[in-house]
């Protein structure tokens, strides 16, 4: 009994901070990407001729974690397949975040753009009973366009 | 350290290469410690961003980096290209971070 209290209250908190904090990160990313879209992100190699000498490599990392309700629902989802849509916000939302720090890194080295941006993922944490999490990384070469 | 080139592009903009010293790679192990891990557990009830996570694997990448250039500049290269990471988990607990490149000489 007591176990199935403490289930649907986790289920609960995870439901009511998890959204809440999914909307304000998404809020707080369309602020980020506004306020970088100078610095231009490519993942192509060919470099234009009007490249100022030197570049350096910039990275971004974020690790983002499920919420308790996210692997509920996930794991009935499981049982008829389909859509995570809530696993596709979650990893939205990490690549997005680890882009905009990738940007931020670059704009404090006073550069125009990032040419051949990778972006990479790995999962955190193994067993599924423990933290499941996963790091989404970016990096790329910034460089800066002669005036 | 600061006179060295990473880049992960196959050339620097502007300048040529003279010599190719071959591929030099720098790695890392890291395993998080137990305090890191039941704050990351909390957080997964309520799900976002785990900072805690995030610092160690930037100051695990960096050194493997470090590592990587350390390497580069007793080759004697001025600059390291092609620079690629890559991320594997070992066991539950930890995680190997590796940064490889091709060393050069650039002009």
């Amino acid at each position: 009994m007591g176990g199935l209290i403490t289930f649907f209250v986790l289920l609960l908190i995870g439901l009511i901070f998890g959204s809440m904090n999914e909307r304000n990160h998404f809020k707080r990313l369309r602020i980020a990407e506004e306020e970088l879209s100078h610095i231009k992100v490519f993942n192509i190699k060919t470099l234009p001729d009007n490249l100022e000498t030197g570049g350096a490599l910039v990275s971004g990392n974020v690790v983002v974690a499920v919420d308790y309700f996210k692997v509920i629902a996930a794991f009935f989802k499981m049982v008829f397949g389909g859509q995570l849509r809530s696993f596709e916000s979650l990893m939205e939302r990490g690549r997005r975040e680890a882009v905009v720090r990738m940007q931020r890194e670059a704009e404090a080295l006073g550069a125009d753009a990032i040419y051949n941006a990778r972006l990479e993922f790995s999962a955190i944490g193994q067993q599924p009973q423990k933290i499941g999490g996963a790091e989404l990384l970016a990096y790329g070469t910034a460089v800066k366009i002669k005036s | 350290m600061t006179d060295i080139i990473v880049t992960n592009l196959e050339t620097v903009p502007g300048r040529q290469i003279i010599k190719h010293l071959g591929i030099v790679q720098g790695n890392t192990v890291r395993a998080k410690h137990v305090g890191r891990d039941i704050m990351a557990g909390l957080k997964n009830i309520v799900g976002g961003g785990l900072r805690g996570y995030t610092e160690l694997l930037t100051d695990a990448r960096e050194e493997a980096t470090q590592r990587m250039m350390g390497e580069a500049l007793d080759k004697g290269a001025n600059a390291v290209l092609n620079v690629r990471f890559s991320t594997s988990s070992i066991t539950a607990g930890a995680s190997e971070l590796y940064a490889y490149g091709t060393a050069v000489v650039v002009e």
